[in-house]
């Protein structure tokens, strides 16, 4: 109940401009920079870390959440749109998120205790929110040829023959 | 793109009559003996006996037309194009995701072609409990005979890939029955991307038989066209009206399409059907329209083993466990279904819980990873009584499905089960999906374990790809939507022949169910506008 009223106050407030940011179809430049901060820390261990390799797993992920936000029904991209501007909306991100700084500032540990927060909320809304920037995120990567390599995963020979 | 035959651009060749909404220019207005509303498992078969019958049949589907050739084996394009809500349809209070089907041959076109027929046990349930006397085992069996010959559904010939017979010997160890699968394949190459669009059409799936049979046979067939609402006058549905959708499939062009039909058949799956005639205010006199939805909620158990599984490859579902049904009566504790996933990397990443170090050490030995799924048999007892459908805002349909403590109480059964099964076949390592289950090195630690995990929404992973029920069949009209003949109660000329007419889940997969069940009612109905034809024609 209370994630309810936090997230209408938080729709209600955030006056911010919701236009895509260059080059993007859905997400807005503050949106955009919430995905890069949130990446490395959900993607642990799945991204590269030679810092070239990264910048474009990185790139790549935004990309994708973009890509993949523009293709959802519009009742769910104005769902995920709600928690981005939760997310985004810098006292709801401090008061519901915990964290004090811009997300481009913030550091890997405080966005992973942000994650804690919310995986194991009390609040339904909380913990589904998690689950949504979580399932998101994962699917954005792990669908990327580029991460496959890292799970040794690869689409059979035999798909040659006809691919 | 594919280099093997394509049987739909082939068919486009030969002068199909097939309209792509988003390239529409102008409002539509069609007439026909019968139009179809989606064309899915019951849509397609619905098409075939209509047509096949010399009706005029309009099809018209929501999602795109896509065929083997645009089937590359990746679940990063197959999502968003081929299924609802680019996979990530979930219940209203997110606790639950559902995959179901959104392109031309519906969920069978994704589906991972396990077939069964109705267990007998849900056939006898319908009879006592619905009244539903004419749905026998004798009087069904020539139907699901029919439709297995129609679609090649056969025992599966080649052993079992890893993820599988894992199974299979984790139940041998303990001695649980266990058995083979039948497929509805023909010529299967054994890839294991069934999931994402079969790119050799080996799949007998209704994109590649009976849409295809129909349009042969001049029906007509409208894609990236939604039907928005039914309109009725007295007790009969007069025309439907649909919007035309764009390339992405996601907003409407401004295009509309009109038809006018004698019958109306509605197979646009369950959540939608209902849907649809929420969004029509179709008489519902006793509140049930949308009521009794069902899922066969999945909960999830992964093991690390020794040797590779690659539960990637080959034919996803070849073994399956009917033990913890056929042992517990339809009146007990809820009974489940044992059988093995596809492990792809998306599949696998969103199910598997937490982020960061504790998700990638399980994420970077994915070709060793084995995966076990419970389904549970929803809808028998009173404390199931499954979700229930209404709109949002927009008009789309949303499924409201709280899990009770009788289906909590299975799930954790469940996960006893998969475990226990798991060391049985050798397993190192058991997690079960809930995002505080944590790794178990022994079948005495994961009793432990198991036994103190909390069962709540968002924290246990529940999965569904069985939507069932919302305009459940049954003989009383104040408990049930259609009769056993899949005719709406109130209005005279309305049809669901899909998965939304199950009084209750199905205990099984349920496509064979649903094509035995509508080959039943479509022939039925077709041999009735036959012969209200031949007279005015004679
Ligand atoms: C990933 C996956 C794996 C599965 N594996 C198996 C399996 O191995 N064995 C098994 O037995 N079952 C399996 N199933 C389930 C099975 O495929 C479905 O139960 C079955 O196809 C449902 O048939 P249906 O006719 O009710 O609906 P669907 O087959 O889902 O078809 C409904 C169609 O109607 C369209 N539609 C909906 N609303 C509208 C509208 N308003 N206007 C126009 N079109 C509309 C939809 O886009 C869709 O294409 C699986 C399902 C999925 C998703
Ligand atoms: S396993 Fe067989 S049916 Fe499934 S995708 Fe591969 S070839 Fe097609």
């Amino acid at each position: 109940m209370t994630g309810a009223v936090v997230l209408g106050a938080a729709a209600w407030l955030n006056h911010e401009p919701d236009t895509p940011a260059q080059g993007l179809r859905a997400l807005s430049r503050r949106e955009a920079e919430l995905i890069r901060a949130l990446a490395p820390v959900i993607l642990a261990g799945m991204i590269p870390t030679d810092a070239t390799a990264r910048q474009t797993a990185l790139n790549e992920v935004v990309e994708a959440f973009d890509r993949g936000l523009a293709g959802m029904s519009l009742a769910v991209q104005g769902e995920v749109k709600q928690l981005l501007g939760l997310l985004t909306f810098a006292p709801s991100r401090a008061l519901v998120a915990g964290v004090w700084t811009s997300w481009p500032e913030a550091s890997e540990s405080e966005v992973a205790a942000f994650l804690m927060k919310w995986q194991s909320s009390r609040f339904v809304l909380l913990r589904a929110g998690y689950q949504a920037m979580k399932q998101l995120m994962q699917a954005c990567w792990f669908g990327n040829p580029l991460a496959w390599p890292a799970m040794g995963y690869a689409l059979p020979d035999r798909a040659r023959e006809f691919l | 793109m594919s280099k093997l035959p394509d049987p739909i651009r082939l068919g486009l060749d030969r002068g199909w009559t097939v309209q792509d909404g988003a390239k529409l220019k102008a409002d539509l207005s069609l007439e026909a003996d019968i139009v179809i509303v989606g064309t899915g498992a019951g849509g397609g078969t619905a098409a075939d006996i209509l047509s096949a019958a010399g009706l005029k049949v309009i099809m018209i589907e929501e999602g795109p037309l896509k065929s083997s050739s645009d089937f590359r084996m990746l679940e990063r394009d197959a999502y968003p194009q081929l299924y609802q809500e680019s996979a990530g349809r979930q219940t209203q209070d997110k606790a639950i995701t559902i995959l179901q089907g959104r392109s031309v041959g519906g969920s069978t076109t994704v589906n991972w072609t396990s077939s069964f027929r109705t267990p007998a046990a849900t056939l006898k349930h319908w009879q006592d409990q619905w009244g539903l006397r004419e749905y026998s085992q004798e009087s069904m069996a020539p139907w699901f005979a029919r439709m297995e010959e129609r679609l090649s559904i056969a025992p599966w010939p080649v052993p079992p890939n890893e993820n599988n017979d894992i199974l299979r010997r984790g139940c041998e160890a303990l001695k649980i029955p266990a058995a083979a699968i039948q497929r509805n394949v023909k010529g299967c190459w054994n890839l294991g991307y069934c999931g994402v669009g079969c790119p050799t059409n080996a799949k007998q799936s209704m994109l590649v038989t009976t849409v295809p049979a129909a349009l042969d046979r001049g029906a007509t067939l409208l894609h990236r066209t939604r039907v928005d609402t039914l309109r009725f006058a007295h007790d009969k549905a007069v025309s439907l009206e649909a919007v035309a959708l764009d390339e992405a499939g996601i907003r409407p062009t401004g295009v509309k399409v009109k038809v006018r039909a004698r019958h109306f058949v509605l197979a646009g799956g369950a959540i939608n059907t209902p849907g649809l005639l929420l969004r029509s205010k179709a008489p519902d006199p006793h509140a049930t329209l949308g009521k009794r939805t069902f899922l066969h909620p999945v909960n999830v158990t992964a093991a690390l083993m020794n040797s590779k599984v690659e539960g990637y490859n080959g034919a996803p579902q070849t073994i399956y466990s009917d033990h913890f049904l056929d042992t517990l009566p339809l009146d007990g504790p809820i009974g489940y279904k044992l059988e093995a996933p596809p492990v792809h990397p998306i599949l696998a990443g969103i199910t598997l819980q937490g982020f960061g170090e504790e998700h990638s050490t399980w994420m970077r030995r994915l070709p060793h990873l084995q995966v076990v799924i419970a389904l549970l048999r929803d809808g028998f007892h009173p404390h199931s009584i499954g979700g229930a459908v209404s709109l949002r805002k927009d008009g789309s349909p949303v499924l409201d499905y709280a899990i009770s403590d009788y289906v909590w109480d299975g799930m954790r059964r469940a996960f006893f089960t998969m475990a226990e099964i798991q060391f049985a076949a050798g397993a190192k390592v058991v997690m079960p999906m809930h995002e505080k289950g944590k790794p178990m090195k022994s079948w005495a630690e994961a009793k432990q374990h198991i036994a103190d995990l909390p069962m709540k929404p968002l924290e246990c992973r529940v999965v569904s790809a069985h939507v069932m029920g919302g305009c459940g069949m049954g003989v009383d009209e104040k408990r049930s939507v259609v009769r056993g003949d899949g005719r709406h109660h109130q209005l005279e000329n309305v049809w669901i022949f899909d998965g939304s007419a199950f009084p209750t889940s199905i205990g099984a997969n349920p496509q064979l169910s649903i094509y035995g069940m509508v080959a039943r009612n479509a022939t039925r109905l077709a041999e009735a506008l036959v012969s209200q034809k031949k007279p005015m024609v004679g």
